[in-house]
């Protein structure tokens, strides 16, 4: 039987980034899909970023991983969303070339050192007194693992639903994974449903472009990657177009055949992908909707219709497209469809990943009951990190809520214990003003070279923009520009106000009007930087006042995070809880007070008994210390 | 920890009503009273169902104590969420006490003041602001300040709160959905209209501190400083007003020497009153004090009782107080209407045009009533009421409004320095935060369901 350090079941995006994060730190690692030319796939739309998704991308990138390093090499249409809404939620977007970004993803799988690739279908997880030992495959092989990572995305028990027509699979043409999924019940890992659904493919050859508003990519060159400069790639346009009453009237005389009315599919959808048809029953005031025509890829004819998500019955679905202008004789070529699979309540997780019942099980993606390419990757890069720190007994890597959007996802998951599809937005994450995409960089890349993930020479770019930045931010508070004749009338051609007395550079900096360059209309010997580092300290001089008042919130939150529950308490016996908080503390086991009071159903009476609880607690080992 | 055993107190104010209460709680609650009660009906309490009432005697060796209701709650569905049993009995201090000398003898422990709001508190039964409310309730010495107390704890101020709440997270909804889905048709907020939201929460936060002022008034009382020339009648009005003589009254001027205060309850109000001596040129070293005394209450207290005499008419010593007493909430009381009138009103309203003026003769008690009304409708302005407005009488309360202000202004001048949107959201977010404080609220979901819930998102 094979041995290796780690084993990765699945390989799309969660799987992908946790094989490759193991393999780099130097573990064997083996990657089993149930389908080579399906690795890195991207079933849904074909997009990586936007808001907060973006910002993920970046931190992986910071961190080592690899999404933002492959988008850059495969987008057809990239550009910058939000960008009059705040530095801190400008959002990078690509349109992805899906074939490329496969292809590009398994050579770098391939090239890896420690990396074997292997298609297979795994129907048991192997293990021992609630520790794992391996895992099994449908052909008869094992494979012996003391940790593995399971990424099943859409498989684990998947069913495919079309109108009345429910099928096994775990998408669309391809197997479900239904053995594993009573392997894990056996091991004593709960189950839920979880639903999601993808609109239906169109062929471009059969749509009129003419009255749709064209999308067009960034003229400015644009990339995920702080390390790897890229060269520009060609794109190709997205088109928006509407729904009308027409398509209302489709979808209400067949609201019967939609799976809201018949309950086909089982399970809680995501919220913020809504399907047609439950847009237009739940908000019937509204007669129209977007919908965004997108690219599937380069070379191929096939139209993603962003916006139009519906699990109907093939022949409505054709009435519905066709009701959309431009969209009159479009013709279908994959139809839009429904997936129900299985996902585990998230409170059986630790926050390094690991399940709290089956040592050596980490999971990540959409397992996890989350959604969206970018969240998979993320967790998977996480799992992979600490199923390596685990082998090796080191301390786990876990990001606050202040380090990363990261941080944020596994935190809110942790304690939260999704009811549908978890997507990351950035009102998710409170202190996002320090934790923009523009410095993920600068958070997170020590993390990435103290793990192996990043070279030295990639650190070393870091570290000289840091100092760039700390330096040139030195320049700018020591000098100082003196109100004379010629000054005033430079900041009058910048359209700035009057200067009245010397202020030094930053504080002219601070203006709103002004940008790095103009100051060298003020001053002669303006340290020449590269334009991310003129944005940081942009940033951090216009905006200081708000940066410092986060900063002071996270010192609060911290404190809260220090104030640690041992591991054996007994909330059972903790009367002064209510039932609810006795039960979620149970399932949850928080590290932190702090962790405590963002679980819903822990209310802040709880959290006054736990601080209660916590004196005593104290007290009491510091009575036996003495005894 | 608190430990979790069974307490037991008087539950109704010593000596007020001729019917008393002793609340037992905790898990032998139900067993220890059944040691000392003797039903009527032959029953056990220990099996009786929960919300039950009764009817018994309460004896001690066979000797009955007094006859009593008691009244069986079972937990959780009682305030404190353990075992309650209230035993009504009939007796005054004695009786009640002996009572509850027997509770305790059968293993119930003495409980501390606020005990059983604590337990219901750290059960989860009432939220932080309730249980603060009730901490007024029990210190709280009149009925209208108990009533501010129970209309929070009936959420009165939670309701309040909740709705500068709900504006705080609809105005971030609508700023968080433009940001998390910028390509969806969201209308952008109008400049002016965005403005004119947060001067609305601003607005509501402001009216719900004023109201702390007057949740001042009520918990602590009116201070309310007699003046007024010597031997025109302050010690008799005192006296009238306590109905007890406490004040020495004699015909001599300046008797008063010292200062003696009274606390009073008009309706509901608790009132002190502050009888000094009288002020006029002494010359009496002692009586200087007194004096200087007095001055210092004119410009110290809230309210002024202001005494004339009327059988003498309008000296210059009562007008100089008079125009001390101006800027003032001031009644004039024209006392000794007993004695033949001197006199003219006029003179009064062209110094005091707003005061209220009451006309007395304290000696015999003639007055007093329209007098205590003339006090009752300056503190309430004829506005206040307790049973209808909320009003914020905590100090972490007032603080923690006072921090959502704050922010609220912050987020007024981001917006006026045209900052972008984002920028709204970090002030606005520490807004929410401080509301949350006082009613428990935790951020996380709220603002995610919110943005699902008022706009159709997600492509």
């Amino acid at each position: 039987m094979k041995e290796y350090d780690v084993v990765v079941i699945g390989a799309g995006h969660a799987g992908c980034e946790a094989a490759l994060a193991s393999a780099r730190m130097g573990c064997s690692t083996l990657l089993l899909t149930l389908n080579v030319d399906h690795v890195a796939l991207m079933p849904c739309n074909p997009s990586i970023g936007g808001p907060a998704k973006g910002h993920i991308v970046r931190e992986i990138d910071a961190l080592g991983g690899q999404m933002g390093r492959n988008i850059d090499k495969s987008y057809v249409n990239i550009m910058m969303l939000n960008t009059s809404k705040g530095p801190a939620v400008h959002a990078l977007r690509a349109q992805a070339d899906k074939p490329t970004y496969q292809s590009e993803m398994i050579r770098t799988l391939e090239a890896e050192e420690n990396l074997d690739l292997k298609q297979d279908v795994v129907t048991e997880l192997l293990v021992e007194n609630q520790e794992v030992t391996g895992v099994k495959t449908i052909t008869g092989m094992s494979y012996q693992a003391p940790k593995v990572v399971l990424t099943t995305g859409t498989s684990l028990n998947g069913k495919v639903i079309i109108g009345d027509v429910k099928y096994t699979g775990g998408r669309q043409g391809e197997f479900a994974a239904t053995h594993l999924a009573d392997s894990l019940k056996d091991a004593g890992i709960e189950l839920d449903k979880f639903q999601t659904a993808t609109p239906p493919r169109i062929d471009q050859q059969t749509v009129d472009f003419s009255g749709m508003r064209i999308h067009p990519g960034s003229e400015e060159k644009l990339q995920f990657s702080f390390f790897q400069d890229r060269a520009e790639r060609e794109q190709k346009p997205c088109w928006v177009t509407h729904t009308n009453e027409r398509t209302k009237e489709v979808i209400e005389s067949n609201i019967e055949d939609s799976p809201l009315s018949t309950g086909i599919v089982e399970g809680e959808g995501p919220r913020y992908c809504p399907s047609i048809d439950r847009k237009i029953m739940r908000f019937p005031e509204k007669t129209s909707h977007q919908v965004f025509v997108e690219p599937e890829g380069m070379d191929t004819n096939e139209l993603y219709l962003n916006g139009l998500t519906t699990s109907m019955p093939e022949e409505l679905q054709v009435k519905i497209i066709q009701s959309v202008p431009g969209l009159e004789e479009a013709e279908i070529m994959r139809p839009g469809y429904a997936v129900q699979y299985d996902a585990i309540p998230t409170y059986q997780l630790n926050s390094t990943m690991e399940n709290k019942r089956v040592k050596g099980l980490y999971t990540a993606g959409q397992i996890n009951a989350t959604s969206g390419y970018e969240e998979a990757a993320a967790q998977g890069l996480m799992a992979g990190i600490n199923a390596v720190l685990s082998l090796r007994d080191q301390d786990p890597l876990i990001l606050k809520r202040s380090d990363a959007y990261i941080g944020v996802l596994i935190d809110d998951l942790v304690n939260e214990n999704p009811k549908e599809p978890y997507r990351m937005l950035t009102s998710r994450a409170e202190y996002r003003l320090l934790l923009r995409q523009d410095n993920a960089d600068l958070r997170l890349s020590e993390i990435g070279y103290d793990l192996g993930l990043l070279s030295d020479e990639e650190y070393q770019q870091v570290r000289k923009k840091d100092t760039a930045i700390t330096d040139t931010m030195q320049y700018l508070d020591n000098n100082r520009i003196t109100p004379t004749k010629e000054v005033r009338a430079t900041l009058k051609d910048l359209n700035s106000g009057g200067l009245k007395k010397p202020v030094s550079l930053a504080t002219i900096l601070a203006r709103p009007e002004l940008d790095y360059q103009d100051l060298n209309l003020l001053v002669d010997d303006l340290p020449e930087v590269k334009p991310e580092i003129a944005e940081q300290i942009e940033i951090e001089t216009k905006y200081r006042g708000y940066i410092e008042k986060q900063m002071r919130q996270v010192e609060k939150f911290k404190k809260m995070e220090k104030k640690k529950l041992p591991e054996d308490i007994d909330y059972s016996e903790l009367e002064t809880l209510r039932t609810e908080a006795r039960e979620k503390l149970d399932k949850i086991r928080p590290v932190s007070l702090g962790q405590a009071s963002r679980i819903p159903g822990v209310s802040p009476a709880d959290i006054s008994a736990l601080m209660i609880y916590l004196e005593t607690y104290k007290q009491d080992a510091d009575d036996e210390e003495e005894e | 920890m608190y430990s979790n055993d069974t307490i037991a107190a008087i539950a109704t104010a010593v000596g007020e009503s001729g019917i008393g209460i002793i609340r037992i709680s905790g898990p032998e609650a139900i067993a220890i009273t059944n040691q000392v009660f003797e039903p009527k009906q032959d029953k056990d309490l220990n099996e009786v169902e929960s919300y039950t009432a009764h009817y018994g005697h309460i004896v001690e060796e066979e000797q009955v104590v007094d006859e009593v209701i008691t009244l069986v709650m079972k937990e959780p569905k009682t305030y404190t969420k353990e075992d309650v049993v209230e035993i009504n009995c009939h007796g005054g201090t004695v009786v009640l006490r002996k009572i509850l000398d027997l509770i305790l003898n059968q293993g119930a422990r003495l409980a501390e003041p606020g005990e059983f709001t604590k337990r219901a508190f750290l059960n989860g039964r009432i939220d932080l602001a309730q249980a603060e409310a009730v901490a007024d309730l029990i210190q709280s010495k009149t009925e209208a300040s108990m009533e501010v107390a129970l209309d929070q704890l009936e959420g009165g101020l939670s309701d309040q709160v909740n709705d500068i709440r709900q504006d705080l997270i609809a105005l971030l909804a609508h700023l968080e959905a433009t940001i998390d889905f910028p390509e969806d048709e969201i209308e952008d907020f109008q400049s002016e209209e965005l403005g004119a939201r947060i001067d609305t929460v601003q607005q509501k936060i402001d009216d719900l501190l004023a109201t702390s002022e007057r949740g001042k008034i009520l918990k602590e009382g009116v201070e309310a400083a007699i003046v007024g020339r010597p031997n025109v009648g302050k010690s008799s009005l005192l006296n009238a007003l306590v109905r007890e003589k406490r004040a020495i009254v004699t015909d001599i001027p300046g008797t008063t020497r010292d200062v003696i205060e009274e606390v009073i309850n008009i309706d509901g109000i608790p009132v002190k009153i502050i009888d000094t001596a009288g002020i006029r040129n002494a010359e009496n070293q002692i009586e200087k004090i007194g004096v200087e005394k007095s001055e210092e209450y004119l410009t110290k207290a809230e309210l002024i009782l202001l005494v004339v005499d009327i059988s003498d008419g309008i000296t210059d010593e009562d007008k100089r107080l008079m125009r001390d007493a101006q800027n003032k909430e001031v009644v004039v009381i024209a006392n000794k209407l007993d004695l033949e009138h001197q006199l003219e009103l006029e003179k009064i309203k062209e110094i005091l045009p707003e005061a209220a003026i009451v006309k007395t003769a304290a000696i015999a008690n003639q007055g007093i009533n329209e007098l205590e009304d003339a006090i009752a409708n300056l503190v309430y302005s004829g506005k206040i009421n307790a049973q209808e407005e909320t009003m914020v009488s905590s100090l972490r309360h007032k603080k923690a409004l006072e921090r959502a202000k704050e922010n609220v202004s912050d987020v007024k001048s981001t917006w006026e320095q045209g900052l972008p949107n984002d920028f709204l959201t970090i002030d606005l977010r520490a807004a929410l935060e401080a509301v949350n404080e006082i009613t428990g609220d935790a951020v996380g979901e709220d603002i995610i369901d919110q943005i699902f819930a008022d706009f159709c998102l997600g492509k």
